[in-house]
């Protein structure tokens, strides 16, 4: 117990250096860069002056010690600072685009699991089969795909499809925002109307998702497969679900924890496209937007939070392999 | 590697399709009757469906976008950017990684500390996300784009080689290099780098792909190569508000870039389990894959 729990400590300070070592190397690249947000900021008929009052006004003009210190004092206060262009502090705008993104990256990656294990169990099941080749020519093939080649597609089939093919009118999805615009929908109507917002964006990154999930568990499932214990349990006659859904579920689990943390970076890739392609207004369009303004507080803001995700669940991922180890939980009985 | 080349059906077909395409991104731009560049009688010759004629009795492959340019011939032209700043990109990527992995290998100490921590602060960091924030921060073009492409993609390399290198120099041919006289850096370059490199030179071929991918996704969002100049990104990014009406001028370019990104990974694929006398195991598949 002691020594599990200065595990926990070292690579807790581990990662809070880690994300110090992040901070630090953000706001050096987006320093080092040519150009002044107070250029952009003024309008075109500001007199001479106003360039340099707002870059005043904004910190610019400080040695980028200071600048440092202050922005890194601030982030350990959990402020990110004030937005250039809309001077609303930068974690407001980060609250108010993070659930969209929570929502969509959370449905999509459960979705994700729930269909790219399976496909890839029953390729292993069936390894180097016609339907494994199948499977696998499908999977490689999505996985080659950019994202956004992906929601363009679906949108190209659900809209221009959908109206050429006379496909019936439940299947014209909108392809467009998060909800019809001009209708206040209220209860059921709003949650449908949400819903139906949300399948192609979740389409998209769930399929993107599941093919990358299933490539990996084929493989870790057919190394479990060579195991001897699988042959035994055939031979005393467990019902295939019970081998699949137990047996190899639970000695995959470590590899599927870790395969959790290592995909939110892919994640928040997609959602940035996604984001891009629907219009929805999560963190990836925030950033978008943040760098074509050259809004620097925003996009060292949405940087540090994504890194901050990817190091938490990384952490996260560290201290829960072992209660999903079943080597480690046997040993501890 | 003849074996490797020849011996397996996957293998012959993705380097066949490799080789058609980049034969094809140099090849089929000299012969296209028109300047795929050019704009010409935009209002007749715009959104010509794939697989017809237009007005003029041109016939199109693939059809025409918005300005009436024939689609497949600037889809070659994109290819050429493409395949370059994928490979190049990976490349570049390739001998940042193996520099620092095998300098902070045999170093040790300080240096490895140092570097292997900036890796792994880099690698927290979503690379479409560091893409974006650096080629947005810097001109976007073609060099940017393959400047920004190396300097995001070293970390998995380096960790990588840095392995390797620490596993090799404990070999004892090594110690017998040393014990002959051989100077400290010809042993790094001469005996423990050629030993090493193998497991880099398959995470580089992995590589391509996924910079291919990359450079399409910066272009598609406008930071990554810009018009006129074709890629398959902007291509794509151009058709995108045309996607209801003229859905091919969107979709076009991507099937390039799927066939292009799948040849590669399968060829990637084929190489990792060739060196590593099998599937390699889960675990290394990980570590690949960042």
């Amino acid at each position: 117990m002691q020594n599990e729990l200065s595990v926990v400590v070292r690579r807790l300070a581990g990662s809070l250096v880690l994300f110090w070592l992040v901070v630090t190397i953000i706001f050096v690249l987006i320093r080092m860069a040519p150009g002044d947000p107070a250029e952009f900021l003024v309008p075109p008929t500001a007199a001479a002056g106003d360039a340099a009052r707002l870059r005043a006004d904004l910190g610019l003009d400080r040695p980028l010690t200071v600048q440092y210190a202050r922005w890194a004092g601030a982030v350990v206060r959990g402020n990110l600072g004030e937005s250039f262009s809309s001077r609303q502090p930068v974690s407001r705008l980060l609250l108010d685009a993070a659930p969209v993104s929570f929502a969509l990256g959370g449905i999509s990656l459960l979705l994700t699991f729930l269909i790219g294990v399976p496909v890839g169990m029953l390729q292993a099941a069936h390894r180097d089969r016609a339907l494994d080749r199948i499977a696998t020519v499908l999977t490689t093939t999505v996985y080659a795909a950019p994202t956004f080649w992906i929601a363009l597609a679906l949108v190209a089939l659900f809209t221009y499809g959908a109206a050429t093919y006379g496909l019936p009118a439940a299947l014209r999805l909108p392809a467009f925002g998060i909800r019809t615009p001009g209708d206040v929908l209220h209860g059921w109507a709003g949650i449908v109307d949400l819903a139906r917002h949300a399948v192609l964006p979740v389409a998209t990154l769930a399929a993107v998702g599941a093919a990358g999930i299933a490539r990996y568990s084929r493989s870790a499932v057919a190394d479990v497969l060579q195991d001897g214990w699988v042959g035994t349990a055939r031979s005393k006659g467990a019902p295939v679900s019970r081998i699949y859904g137990l047996h190899v579920l639970r000695n995959i689990m470590p590899q599927l924890v870790v395969l959790g943390a290592l995909s939110l970076p892919g994640l928040v890739a997609g959602s940035v496209f996604v984001e891009s392609v629907f219009a929805w207004p999560g963190l990836g369009r925030t950033m978008l937007v943040a760098i074509q303004a050259r809004d620097y507080p925003v996009v060292m803001g949405v940087t540090v939070f994504y890194a901050a995700a990817v190091i938490f669940a990384n952490f996260a991922a560290d201290i829960a392999l072992p209660l999903f180890d079943p080597r480690r939980a046997s040993r501890a009985t | 590697m003849k074996r490797l080349l020849l011996g397996d059906r996957v293998t012959v077909c993705a380097t066949g399709t490799l080789l058609l395409m980049l034969v094809a991104a140099v090849v089929v731009p000299f012969f296209a009757s028109h300047d795929p560049l050019a704009i010409g009688d935009v209002i007749a010759l715009r959104l010509v469906p794939p697989f017809s004629h237009d007005s003029g009795g041109t016939w199109h492959l693939l059809g025409t976008d918005r300005f009436g340019r024939d689609l497949f011939v600037r889809m070659m032209l994109a290819a050429r950017v493409s395949l370059a700043l994928g490979v190049g990109g990976s490349l570049l990527a390739a001998a940042i990684g193996t520099f620092v992995g095998a300098l902070a290998a045999w170093r040790g100490g300080i240096a490895d500390r140092i570097s292997m921590a900036i890796a792994d602060a880099l690698l927290a960091i979503p690379r479409l996300v560091l893409l974006l924030v650096c080629a947005a921060l810097w001109q976007p073009g073609l060099l940017t784009v393959l400047i920004v492409l190396g300097a995001t993609g070293w970390m998995g390399v380096a960790r990588i080689v840095r392995g390797e290198v620490l596993g090799v120099r404990a070999r004892p041919f090594v110690d017998a290099a040393h014990a002959l006289g051989v100077s400290h850096w010809r042993v790094l370059w001469r005996h423990v780098l050629p030993n090493a490199i193998g497991p880099a030179i398959v995470a580089t071929t992995l590589g391509v792909g996924n910079a291919i991918l990359l450079e399409s996704g910066l272009s598609f969002l406008g930071l990554g190569i810009q018009p006129p100049r074709p890629s398959w990104g902007n291509m794509i990014a151009g058709g995108r508000d045309l996607i209801v009406v003229a859905p091919w001028v969107a979709l076009a370019p991507g099937i390039a870039l799927i066939v292009t990104v799948l040849a590669v990974t399968l060829l990637g694929d084929r190489l990792r389990d060739s060196l590593a006398g099998q599937r390699a195991p889960f675990a290394r598949q990980l570590a690949e894959r960042s």
